[in-house]
């Protein structure tokens, strides 16, 4: 007898539940699902810790190499086209160009692994201003100067949702079942976070600003970053469980770290440092794709996709006279290369460069401050779209009893007047347990075990959607973002980090302590006029 | 014995009529002009049971055998006549030949029942009770039928479960035959088998019909339903009364035979006989063919492009007599070209321009659909248009929602449209608006094709007054990004069954 894959979960069901019911097991036996888990980076990665590096066959010479082709490494490659120079090469450990910005697609439509929007481009932000333009994503301006967006890149209503008591609600912040003492402390929260917003310091900077180095300097606000944002709460008054269930998922969805172990600077910062405008949309819009920031990195590798050396892992980096060495494994040739360069833009993580570089490697402990918090994200192609009851399927939906932050529908931008299936993607900080251990944890379990937590989660709101899935992708991120916890963002480690070593220039993300586009963006084309400027100079 | 052989007369003759009306239904429901399809199918089931008595004198022997396969026969023929027929309704081709054949073979094989019956009887009366008692109950079965088709078996039952019930009755009739008369025929377990048989199977069809077309469905439509289906995309069902026609898209009426002409000629003349000289012309939706009938109506139009999600409905209306009939056959003009894709994914990567635009969208009730009615796709229409194009879009009611209707108004002027708002009545739908939306202020057309029934240079005066009670309010612009309309839409339409 031929099962189908239908009768066969059906089948699957009606054991577990004979078996749960007799009490012989108490979980359900693992579904299987089509799809596997992505995302090699972190096996290669390892030959670094594992020293399973042979020495270099080959000798190379270039003028610049960009290690890592993530945003901030496609962003300072770009930067260095634009001003004419393109004598460089990025390294890349993955098969192609995008780090947590890297996108999938199908049949059905493409779909971020990791980073999926961005905010409106502030007033200040020249820089991300010419970008928008550039790219298209903003077309022209209105009579009175605001830009206008294109409003196939806006992110389309309806936007928000969360699965609370049952049905969905529109928007993030629970209005089910709260109580007027909990209406009166957000009127409270969102004053104050309003009220910061506007806030500028004593040096007439914006007290919150983007990139987060132009804020302002003043002690009134910098001191936030002592405290963590449940000290911060705690000391407004703020104990509304439904208040701090939003804050914590506020700081987990931007920082995978939970509010006791983020800054309040950091906390505050992603309520109060958004003032982008646009002509034909609010300042809570946001900028979005079906393959989320994918769709820039792709723009960006139309313009320095030759320069990428995919698969190669920079292994060693040394200081050499006037110039620098790298050694590079070639994964797929099986050998390392020498590449003499005048000077090195470092875009990879600074847990990284602690490894890679020799002089940082031989003062060792030059990247404890920073530490990482691991995430999984799933894509899950399903036959229909998720429903259910309360608020239509938006782009982001959360759902309050999960630790899991619910999911975006890549699918959301479609023109479709009648759309059947839909890609989802599915995010989990993996902050419940310190991250080293949680790293470990999510590295050592199987497909089966993760498609099936992630059906279970999704199983929450949606009964059923086992049967609609269609493909189920999951990418593991063992070191997906920088955490700011309390004194890192303003503290020395970060200052540090920032110097250049030699002729090694740093713009990774997390030398910002904060890990979004706008940084990795800024920090890439400062890093591409530094280095250009010392090329020029030296 | 005698009695109930009487019985099963009456019977008979009660089928017999059932069926002949059966056919005759359909037909006018499928073919429409039911004048003409009554007459011939009526015409042709007589003639059949002529034939039918005639052939009765062949038979010689086993005159009780062979009237209980006569009878097996009709059970199965006349039972599954409703159901067959409208299996052939999708392949239109053969539904004549189809439909004949069927009323041939139960017309014949009826024409048989009472010239056997009366032989089979003719020992046990006397020749002039023998036929006066046949014919009474003969024409006593056909009252009988004639009053509980139209007021109990159409209304209760439908055509499909009617049919297969009389179909039952039918081999009911067959096995108290065989009852009575077991010992004079051969292969009496043959026969008894093949009844039983044929009893379950009818059974098991009356009862699964229920399902075929679920209760909770036919209970939703005043109507009866002609012809429901589920396309990729939406539900389709069209129903029939005598005297209306109708067609709902997932539950929601799209028009009604009756007054669609006010609708269509209200979407379409305003806006097209104010271009001059028409030649290129786009329909958004519509593939039920109507608005091209109207547009089809001027001679100086050479093409016009139809983009419409929904293959199976421009397949339906293209092909189907009843609906033909109603958009006189527009979507097989030589200058109709179909192009079946979602409107907005086609109108982005259009190049072409349109003397004239008509947007047909279902109201925006969703947030799917909400998008065809956003800046963004009212974008893509004026860069579409020619230079003196017109645009023209089916707003919903300004009655009852009105804020949805300025709503779309607001969008289009956000997109340096000049609109012209303006509703007609259409019964079935109550107050309808439109916008016509153009590049150059619009000016009113000084004249309208001829054969108009509704729109005329008079009727054109009153259209753009709006009343106290629709007068425009200010909303905001429906964007992809916020979906103004929509809500508009749910809260203005949320007390009304939509
Ligand atoms: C799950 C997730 C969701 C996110 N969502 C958002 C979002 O919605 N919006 C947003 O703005 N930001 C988001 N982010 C933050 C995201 O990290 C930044 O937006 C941005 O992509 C960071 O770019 P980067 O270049 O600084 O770093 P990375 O993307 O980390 O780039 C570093 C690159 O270096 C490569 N590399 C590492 N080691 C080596 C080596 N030894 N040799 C060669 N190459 C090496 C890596 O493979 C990688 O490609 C998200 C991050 C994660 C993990």
């Amino acid at each position: 007898m031929k099962l189908t894959r239908r009768e066969f979960l059906a089948a699957s069901a009606t054991l577990a539940a004979g078996a749960a019911v007799c009490g012989f097991a108490s979980h359900p036996p693992p579904r299987r699902f089509t799809g596997k888990i992505l995302g090699a980076g972190a096996k290669t990665g390892h030959l670094l810790r594992d020293g399973g590096i042979p020495p270099p066959s080959l000798n190379d010479r270039t003028g610049v190499v960009i290690v890592g082709g993530g945003i901030a490494g496609l962003a300072a490659a770009r930067a260095m086209k634009q001003r004419g120079f393109d004598d460089f090469q990025i390294l890349e450990l993955e098969e192609q160009a995008g780090g947590n910005s890297t996108s999938g697609r199908n049949a059905v439509s493409s779909y971020p692994w990791g980073a999926h929007y961005v905010p409106l481009a502030n007033p200040e932000n020249r820089d991300l201003l010419k970008l928008f333009e550039e790219l298209g994503v903003i077309t022209g301006h209105d009579a009175a100067g605001l830009p206008v967006y294109d409003e196939y890149f806006l992110c389309a209503d309806p936007h928000e949702r969360l699965y609370i008591h049952g049905r969905w609600q529109e928007g993030l912040v629970p209005q089910v079942g709260t109580t007027s003492r909990d209406q009166e402390q957000y009127r409270d929260f969102f004053s104050t976070m309003e009220n910061y917003r506007r806030a500028k310091g004593r040096d007439g900077r914006p007290a919150f600003a983007i990139p987060l180095d132009t804020s302002s300097h003043d002690p009134e606000f910098i001191q936030l970053d002592s405290i963590s944002m449940e000290e911060f709460l705690r000391q407004h008054g703020w104990d509304s469980e439904p208040l701090r269930w939003y804050v914590n998922y506020c700081c987990r969805d931007d920082y995978g770290a939970t509010m006791g172990e983020t800054s309040a600077w950091a906390g505050v910062h992603y309520f109060a440092s958004r003032r982008g405008l646009a002509a034909n949309a609010n300042s809570q819009t946001v900028v979005t794709w079906p393959e989320g920031n994918g769709w820039i990195v792709n723009r960006f590798r139309q313009t320095v996709d030759a320069h990428v050396r995919p698969s190669c892992l920079a292994a060693n980096i040394e200081q050499d006279g006037r110039g620098v060495l790298v050694d590079y494994y070639d994964v797929v040739k099986k050998q390392t290369v020498r590449v003499t360069a005048r000077a090195v833009i470092f875009c990879a993580p600074r847990f990284v460069a602690a490894k890679v570089i020799r002089d940082l490697r031989e003062k060792s402990g030059t990247a404890d401050a920073f530490t990482y918090s691991p995430w999984a994200v799933a894509n899950i192609t399903l036959k229909s779209r998720p429903a259910g009851r309360g608020a239509d399927l938006s782009w982001d939906n959360v759902m309050y009893s999960s630790d899991s932050l619910g999911y975006v529908l890549a699918t959301n931008q479609s023109l479709e007047s009648h759309p059947h299936e839909a890609v989802i993607t599915w995010y989990q900080p993996l902050s419940d347990k310190p991250p080293r251990e949680a790293r470990m944890d999510a590295l050592a379990t199987s497909y089966d075990t993760w498609a099936n937590r992630v059906v279970r989660d999704l199983e929450r709101a949606h009964p059923g959607i086992a049967e609609e899935i269609m493909q189920l992708d999951v990418w593991l991120w063992g070191h997906g973002m920088i955490r700011p916890t309390p004194g890192f963002i303003w503290g020395k480690a970060r200052q540090d980090a920032l110097k250049p070593s030699g002729n090694v220039f740093f713009a990774h993300s997390d030398t910002s302590g904060i890990s979004i586009f706008e940084e990795a963006y800024a920090r890439g084309i400062a890093a591409a006029k530094q280095v250009l400027d010392h090329l020029k100079h030296s | 014995m005698e009695t109930l052989l009487l019985i099963s007369v009456f019977v008979i003759a009660t089928c017999g009529l059932v069926y002949e009306l059966i056919a005759g239904t359909m037909a006018s429901y499928l073919l429409g002009d039911s004048v003409t399809q009554f007459s011939t199918v009526i015409g042709s089931y007589l003639f059949a049971m002529g034939i039918g008595a005639w052939l009765s004198k062949h038979i010689s022997r086993n005159l009780v055998a062979v009237f209980i396969q006569v009878e097996l026969l009709i059970g199965l023929f006349g039972g599954a006549s409703a159901i067959l027929l409208f299996a052939a309704f999708e392949h239109v081709a053969s539904f004549r030949l189809l439909l004949y054949t069927v009323v041939t073979i139960i017309g014949v094989l009826v024409g048989l029942e009472i010239p056997l019956l009366m032989r089979i009887l003719k020992d046990r009366f006397e020749f002039k009770d023998l036929v006066s008692r046949i014919f009474t109950f003969d024409y006593v079965g056909a009252l009988v039928a004639s009053l509980l088709f139209p007021l109990i078996l159409v209304p209760r039952l439908g055509l499909v479960q009617s049919a297969l019930l009389f179909g039952i009755l039918n081999i009911l009739v067959a096995l108290l035959t065989l009852h009575l008369f077991s010992r004079e025929i051969p292969w009496v377990r043959l026969m008894r088998g093949t009844a039983f048989g044929l009893l379950i199977a009818m059974t098991l069809a009356f009862a699964y019909s229920e399902r075929l077309v679920s209760f909770s469905e036919s209970s939703v439509y005043p109507d009866p339903i002609l012809y429901a289906r589920s396309s990729p995309y939406q539900r389709i069902v069209l129903t029939k009364s005598e005297h209306d026609l109708r067609l709902y898209l997932n539950g929601n009426l799209q028009f009604s035979s009756r007054d669609e002409y006010r609708y269509h000629e209200g979407l379409v003349h305003p806006g097209l006989a104010a271009v001059h000289n028409p030649r290129d012309v786009l329909v958004l939706g519509g593939g039920d063919g109507l608005a091209l009938r109207e547009i089809l109506k001027y001679p100086s139009v050479q093409t016009i492009t139809l983009v419409d999600l929904d293959a199976e409905m421009t397949r339906l209306f293209s092909t189907q007599p009843v609906l033909t009939q109603l958009n006189g056959g527009s979507l097989s003009s030589p200058k109709v070209k179909i192009i079946s894709q979602d409107a907005f994914i086609w109108l982005r990567n259009n190049r072409r321009h349109f003397d004239f635009i008509a947007a047909d969208f279902p109201d925006p009730s969703n947030y799917s659909i909400g998008k065809l009615y956003t800046t963004s796709f009212f974008r893509l229409v004026h860069d579409a248009l020619a230079p003196d194009g017109v645009f023209v879009v089916q707003c919903t009611s300004p009655l009852i929602a009105r804020k949805s209707f300025w709503c779309i108004n607001r969008t289009l002027q956000e997109e340096r449209f000049f609109t012209a708002p303006y509703h007609v009545y259409v019964p079935s739908f109550g107050e309808w608006g439109f916008i016509i939306g153009t590049t150059h202020p619009y000016m009113q057309p000084e004249q309208f094709p001829s054969g108009l029934r509704f729109m005329s240079l008079d009727t054109a005066q009153n259209i753009f007054h709006f009343p106290d009670d629709m007068k425009m309010v200010e909303t905001e612009v429906n964007r992809l990004t916020n979906q103004a309309l929509v809500r508009y839409f749910e809260s203005e339409w949320g007390g009304y069954a939509h």
